[in-house]
């Protein structure tokens, strides 16, 4: 006998509401967790969530780790609400890297001011690629795309781990499985000084507005939508399924790519094996989070950025380990999917 | 029956309240040892309802069930059973894959071994005439045939009283006729009956008593053989029952739609494989196709419609091979559809009408440009609809599963004959609609094809199709006969064919399909 039964109406409003409880939620649990390892709950609660946020360069980090998972999260959505589920936005984001680093290390010495917009194709084109395998895989051999997406990200983990202790590794590196540092004119230029916020975010915010207008407006958006709530209904217009997985896939894949050159381009400076901290699998949490809609999806990307950086305080501080994050991210996911189960079903009454 | 007697079962003013919708309000009815008593009543009067009541399914908020004179709580189906108390649904629970004798094994609730089940099952099947051979798999039953195991399913247990919800819907005339006879002997050993119909012919030629409902409530007792159709139809809806009008079509006639030896296998082991279909539709015509759902009916539409493309010249359109294209590009030319399924495939339940008539009328001038939709030209398309096609709602911001059957039914053929087609297919189209709107339904349809539309109706409802079709062909296991004008041909003709035995096939073969 099933516990819960499907509601005739799912409330709007409880949808949205769903993220602040979910975030309560993981708060108070969060605290139970401290307090259960022996740390004040309230003291842990500022170094986890306020203390990153006290200066200048606190705010900037804070834009540096929320730019990739936006962006990831805005093509990931797409998808999402076609139910189209990329869960290979991490393999993608990797091999946008691969592809813009690649440019980079090639053109290492060059100062054409060509550079860094070949670099951000180049990435674009690498995640799209890695977007369009298991579309093809889906559309011509009926296979799951959420398992060919997520095998794709140990394939590419693997090709980035050859590539930097093979072809493209620093010939100077004392055997470090990395690749030579970018040059400056292969760099997003720096924002403000002592920051390493960078003029990336410029196609962040291009990629929201865009999207935003998309998903409002564009006969396109309709169509994936129409496909994510009735099959039956998209076959039934005429509406292309092959379309919609291509579509959906390739477009999170380049957005993942584009957030791959970003990283490269931008904080980390060349091709290493720590390219992303899991951005790829956050990005899921945070488009879930922003329930699938372009603006909310910047808000739960700067909150994930904040659980980013206050794991990384908690550490610091509070000589938590490294899971902390994971675990933070985990709660959070868990409850927001709790707080939707509710939404679209309720409890059923014994009879 | 002997009204001096105890009745078997008593409901004493039952009320029973879901969130913004009392089902039943205030129901008293009683039937006697031997009574065939029929619940008559619309879509939604709540007979359903009440008949969850009594098999312990739904548990009442206020009256009280009386059994045998004793009051009684039906806490649920199994206890229901063990009183007594019998049903046989609209739509039948057996398991494809398994036989007779192992669906019926399922049920019961006592120690069994299958071979004595077995030749029980036989014993009973046989003295109420309904033979069955226990130890056929389901799937190759026919419709007739599934009932008929229901029937006996719930008979093994010895009830005193057997509901049968909408029985007749998926038979054919002479199934109907067996099956009357098997419910008079029922009745006749002193079982109960209580009938649950909205058809006023049936009720007339096989219930002693009626309870009529309408809104929840019971609007009155009847001895349906002293009433008249007229009489009974004002119990039931509150005025005379509509009827439609059609006019001779003046234009020109010409084909649009031509099929020709369309042979497609089936796609699942428990589909339909279409045999040589031909058939053709004339501009000002509405051609029915007869059949119970199941004899290749999906298969059929989902050819037709574009939703499964099929090899280029089998389907033409106005003399253009359009066999290969899709739904989308079919409806460009002119072919819309109005499928059964109206959530989630003729509408999305959660999206708004206005979204909902993008659905096909992107198409229209001025909808989209640019690959951007122009939603406040949406808005108003379907306002217009809502509008010219009666649809009762909260106007186009209201979602598509909001509204009741008709209505969103209305909104999709409104939505469909507003995109100007040359061919309307439509399948099923009052199925679960109320009266009223099938009426206007049907009087639509009527209407579409004198103005020169080419219109193709596939239904279970025999009735529906001599009322509106111009000829009538009839689908039998993926089989289509040939179409007959209305005037030459009769209800009893038709329910022979839909049982599989055509003109043309060997009484051999037909005897082989039964």
């Amino acid at each position: 006998m099933h516990l819960l039964e499907p509601r005739a109406q799912p409330s709007r409003v409880m949808r949205w509401a769903a993220p602040p409880l979910a975030i309560v939620a993981m708060l108070i649990a969060g605290s139970l967790l401290f307090w259960a390892l022996g740390k004040n709950p309230l003291g842990s609660f500022k170094v986890f969530f306020i203390d990153p946020l006290t200066s200048a360069y606190g705010w900037g980090e804070l834009l540096v780790k929320a730019c990739p998972l936006i962006l990831i999260a805005e093509g990931l959505a797409i998808g999402f609400k076609a139910r189209i589920y990329n869960i290979g936005a991490e393999g993608q984001l990797i091999m946008g890297a691969l592809f813009g680093g690649g440019v980079a290390i090639y053109y290492n010495d060059s100062t054409s001011m060509w550079v860094l917009p070949a670099m951000v194709a180049a990435g674009a084109l690498g995640g799209a690629l890695w977007g369009w395998l298991p579309a093809v895989l889906k559309t011509n051999f009926n296979a799951e795309e959420t398992l060919t997406t997520l095998m794709l990200n140990y394939v590419a983990v693997f090709i980035l781990e050859y590539m930097v202790s093979g072809p493209w590794r620093d010939p100077d590196g004392m055997n470090f499985p990395q690749s030579v540092m970018f040059s400056d004119n292969a760099l997003f230029r720096v924002l403000a000084d002592g920051s390493r916020v960078n003029t990336s975010i410029f196609i962040a915010l291009f990629v929201v507005l865009a999207f935003w207008l998309f998903n409002a407006r564009s006969f396109l958006a309709y169509k994936l939508e129409i496909g994510g709530h009735a099959p039956a209904a998209s076959r039934y217009a005429g509406f292309s399924a092959r379309q919609t997985v291509w579509f959906s896939l390739i477009i999170s894949g380049l957005t993942a790519g584009l957030a791959g050159v970003g990283e490269v381009a931008g904080p980390v400076g060349q091709l290493n094996l720590n390219i992303s901290p899991g951005y790829g699998y956050a990005a899921i949490i945070v488009a879930y989070l922003g329930r699938l809609h372009a603006a909310g999806i910047v808000l739960a990307g700067f909150l994930m950025a904040l659980i980013y950086l206050g794991g990384e305080a908690a550490q610091v501080s509070l000589q938590m380990p490294a899971a902390i994050t994971g675990i933070f991210q985990g709660m959070l996911l868990l409850f927001l999917l709790g707080a939707d189960a509710f939404i679209d079903n309720r409890l059923r009454r014994p009879a | 029956m002997n009204p001096q007697q105890e009745p078997r079962l008593s409901l004493l003013h039952i009320t029973k309240r879901y969130p913004g919708v009392v089902a039943n309000s205030d129901v008293s009815l009683s039937v006697h040892p031997g009574e065939i008593r029929a619940v008559l009543g619309e879509n939604g009067a709540g007979k359903s309802t009440l008949m969850k009541i009594i098999y312990g399914a739904v548990k009442a908020d206020e009256g009280e069930i009386m059994w045998n004179g004793r009051q009684v709580d039906i806490a649920n189906p199994a206890q229901a059973r063990r009183l007594g108390i019998g049903m046989v649904f609209q739509h039948f629970s057996l398991f494809e894959t398994m036989s007779v004798v192992e669906n019926i094994a399922l049920v019961l609730d006592e120690k069994f071994d299958l071979a004595s089940l077995a030749v029980r099952v036989k014993e009973v099947s046989e003295r109420y005439g309904l033979p069955l051979d226990p130890h056929r798999l389901v799937h190759n039953l026919s419709v007739g045939e599934r009932q008929r195991v229901e029937i006996v399913r719930c008979l093994l247990q010895k009830p005193q009283l057997l509901i049968l919800d909408e029985p007749t819907s998926v038979l054919t005339p002479q199934a109907v006729r067996k099956l009357f006879e098997t419910l008079r002997k029922l009745a006749s050993e002193g079982i109960s009956i209580l009938y649950i119909s909205h058809k006023l012919d049936e009720i007339q030629e096989l219930c002693d008593s009626a309870t009529i409902m309408r809104g929840g409530k019971v609007t009155g007792h009847a001895v349906p053989r002293e009433e008249t159709s007229a009489s009974l139809a004002r119990m039931m809806i509150g005025r005379e029952l509509p009827v439609c009008e059609a006019k001779p079509y003046t234009g020109e006639p010409h084909t649009v739609l031509e099929v020709r030896g369309l042979s497609l296998p089936a796609d699942n082991p428990f589909g339909t494989t279409l045999k040589d279909i031909s058939l053709t539709v004339q501009a000002g015509e509405i051609l029915g196709i007869a059949g119970i759902s199941g004899n290749g009916q999906a298969e059929l539409l989902m050819a037709l419609s574009g939703e499964n493309p099929v090899s280029m010249d089998t389907v033409l359109l106005q003399g253009k091979a359009i066999g290969h294209l899709d739904a989308g590009q079919r409806r460009d030319l002119g072919l819309v559809f109005v499928p059964e399924e109206r959530l989630g495939r003729g509408a999305v339940p959660p999206l708004s009408l206005a979204r909902n008539a993008l659905l096909t009328g992107h198409r229209l001038a001025g909808m989209k440009g640019w690959g951007l939709v122009n939603y406040s030209k949406a808005r108003n398309f379907a306002k217009e609809c809502i509008q010219r096609f009666d649809v009762r709602c909260n106007g186009p911001d209201s979602a598509a599963r909001s509204l009741s059957g008709g209505n969103l039914q209305k909104f999709i053929v409104g939505r469909e004959i507003m995109l100007a087609p040359k061919l309307m297919i439509v399948a099923q189209p009052t199925w679960g609609v109320d009266v009223g709107a099938a009426a206007f339904l049907r009087q639509t349809l009527l209407d579409l094809s004198r103005s020169g539309v080419a219109i193709l109706v596939i239904s279970e409802e025999l009735e529906e199709l001599f009322e509106i079709s111009d000829r009538i062909a009839v689908l039998a296991e993926g089989r289509l006969s040939a179409a007959k004008p209305r005037q030459q041909t009769d209800a009893e003709s038709v329910g022979l064919q839909m049982s599989g035995l055509f003109d043309t096939t060997t009484p051999e073969a037909s005897h082989a399909s039964a």
